[in-house]
């Protein structure tokens, strides 16, 4: 933190949808298709064309409201947002701007560095993006207009923020919020989930907000991170000049580190905007609302408390398990066939998980299912396997797709707990071992942890290790 | 006047549009005059009256999250003065 600059962060988030359609047209949004191949005139903004609204798009885009803690307008309009530019065929897109629906929500962050923290959210509102340019050609540019029209949801916040890091663990809740909802995939590879950042500092203690500039499309948060530390750093030397900042649109390259700027806003600003008359007001009902509502999967960070206050599982296991929805479920799956959520907890983060990365998959893709996994711990608690043997059995579930039952019997892993088996086993480590048992007799007992080692070792592991315990203890005394 | 000869260049750069230094006393006449009609508009009492978005009182047209048929990138692309590679081919952007 600078002592002499206070820095204030506002974040305009696009979110890209999962809906099957574009958001005025019936256009796959499928990724990575031909270039053009998923338009048609309304995509294309061919003269006459009507854009339909896909109810879908409303839909997710309540979802996100209330997610946020957003107010879901009753009413709401659409509006064009008029400029040229060659991958908006229309010269004009289809957005919301008076009357967006939703607004005044807010999300919770927290930061190692300032702690925990509301983070206001001005607005969500519904749009359709822009074709996308491919810069191949030395004296031209191409167009490819799959991407036109897929539906979007631009979300703003407030200028709450106050560092890197808070900038930070806002988009990371958010990022997980849209996840968790199934509304977006959240790819930022693909440009899913893109930010741009509005960025200015003040002398500590003034109200007025500086002069900012925006950081446009940010497409990792390693960088976002990057470019608003160099976006500060910058400001603070052209104030330190005795210059003034200027409002700008600047462009960060990850590879240099550095920003530069991209156009000035000043004219491109004047956007005209007014209410599309292609496109019908929407009314979204107070039913529509709680429909929508009921919906709703619990949230992560309502699942975070929960697995604290009811399941008992430390912060750390709680928000690992509770930070993707598929593990969460898996999670959730397990406990509810094995009532034991902190062994549970144990297994998921540890086996589950470890074998998932190592193997790179993700849990969807895991052969082990709760069921399976639920089978394996129930062995270990009516003591037919050992907690030890229970990997091995996990193991050959995994490569194997079988019950747990199938493997103890297939493989013979059936915990020993015949008193007469493990008797014959301590009698012949007794008599293997005479150095280590007269040491024993002789009262140091520790060599107990030897003696068990060397049954359950004879025994591949089977023996009951308490019984191996207790007719140790009769032999040796 | 309401508008000045720098509004109608604005709005005329704005929309790409040139206008040649003859025109321009003309248009702006013309605007204001447009213009002056609509302010009439004004001197009635809309006061109690919601604002209205669209010319039809109806709300909510939708479409069904389906997929339908695209047109094809032949078609897609046949009224483009130029095209390759499956792509509308513009001049250079620079950004």
């Amino acid at each position: 933190m600078n002592s002499r600059y206070e820095v204030v962060i506002g974040l305009e988030v696009h979110v890209q949808l999962t809906t099957k359609t574009k958001i005025f047209c019936g256009c796959s949004t499928e990724f990575g298709q031909s270039p053009n191949s998923q338009t048609c005139p309304v995509c294309l903004g061919l003269p006459g064309a009507l854009p339909v609204l896909n109810q879908q798009v409303v839909e997710n885009a309540i979802k996100a409201g209330l997610a946020t803690n957003c107010q879901i307008a009753p009413h709401s309009i659409f509006a064009r947002k008029n400029y040229f530019y060659p991958d908006l065929p229309k010269g004009y897109q289809i957005s919301q701007f008076e009357l967006p629906i939703c607004e005044h929500g807010w999300i919770d962050i927290e930061t190692a560095e300032l702690g925990k923290k509301r983070v206001g959210i001005t607005r969500i509102h519904m749009e359709e993006d822009a074709g996308k340019l491919l810069h191949n050609e030395v004296d031209s540019s191409a167009v490819d207009l799959n991407r036109a029209c897929t539906p979007l949801l631009e979300v703003v916040s407030e200028p709450d923020m106050r560092s890197s890091d808070e900038a930070i663990a806002y988009l990371r809740q958010l990022h997980q919020i849209v996840v968790y909802l199934g509304i977006c995939n959240g790819n930022l590879d693909e440009g899913s989930f893109r930010c741009d950042a509005n960025v200015s500092i003040r002398p500590w203690g003034q109200t007025e907000l500086g002069t900012r500039a925006e950081l446009k499309n940010l497409n990792s948060f390693r960088f976002i991170k990057q470019a608003i530390e160099y976006e500060v750093e910058r400001q603070i030397d052209v104030i330190e000049d005795g210059d003034e900042v200027v409002q700008e649109t600047r462009l960060f390259d990850p590879d240099r580190g550095v920003s530069r700027s991209m156009r000035s806003k000043e004219e491109a600003h004047d956007y005209r905007y007014f209410p599309d008359p292609d496109l019908l007001p929407l009314q979204v009902s107070a039913d529509w609302v709680t429909r929508v509502r009921d919906s709703l999967p619990e949230l992560p960070l309502v699942k975070l408390q929960r697995y604290q206050d009811e399941m008992g599982l430390p912060a750390y296991d709680a928000g690992v398990l509770s930070a993707e929805r598929p593990v969460a479920e898996y999670f959730e799956g397990l406990v509810a066939l094995y009532n034991n959520p902190k062994v549970c907890s144990n297994w998921v983060m540890g086996e589950i998980l470890g074998a998932l990365k190592d193997k790179n998959l993700g849990i969807e893709d895991c052969p082990v299912s709760p069921e399976l996994l639920a089978g394996i711990l129930q062995r270990i608690d009516d003591k037919t396997i050992s907690g030890k043997i229970a990997k091995t059995v996990f193991e050959e579930v995994w490569q194997s797709g079988k019950s747990a039952d199938q493997v103890i019997e297939d493989k013979g892993l059936k915990q020993v707990s015949d008193s007469g088996a493990i008797e014959a086993i301590v009698d012949e480590v007794i008599a293997a071992n005479p150095g280590p048992v007269a040491e024993y007799r002789g009262g140091k007992e520790k060599l107990m942890g030897f003696f068990v080692g060397q049954v359950m070792k004879a025994s591949k592991g089977k023996a009951n290790p308490g019984m191996a315990n207790q007719l140790l203890k009769q032999k040796l005394s | 006047m309401k508008i000045s000869q720098k509004d109608v260049e604005h709005v005329a750069r704005l929309a790409r549009l040139t206008i040649a230094a003859e025109e321009l006393e003309t248009l702006t006449g013309q605007m204001d005059a447009i213009l002056g009609y609509v302010d009439k508009l004004n001197e009635l009492d809309t006061e109690a009256i919601e604002p209205m978005a669209h010319a039809v009182p109806m709300a909510n047209a939708f479409r069904a999250d389906e997929v339908k048929p695209a047109m094809g990138i032949e078609r897609a692309l046949q009224n483009a003065p130029v095209s390759g590679d499956e792509c509308f081919t513009v001049p250079k952007v620079i950004e």
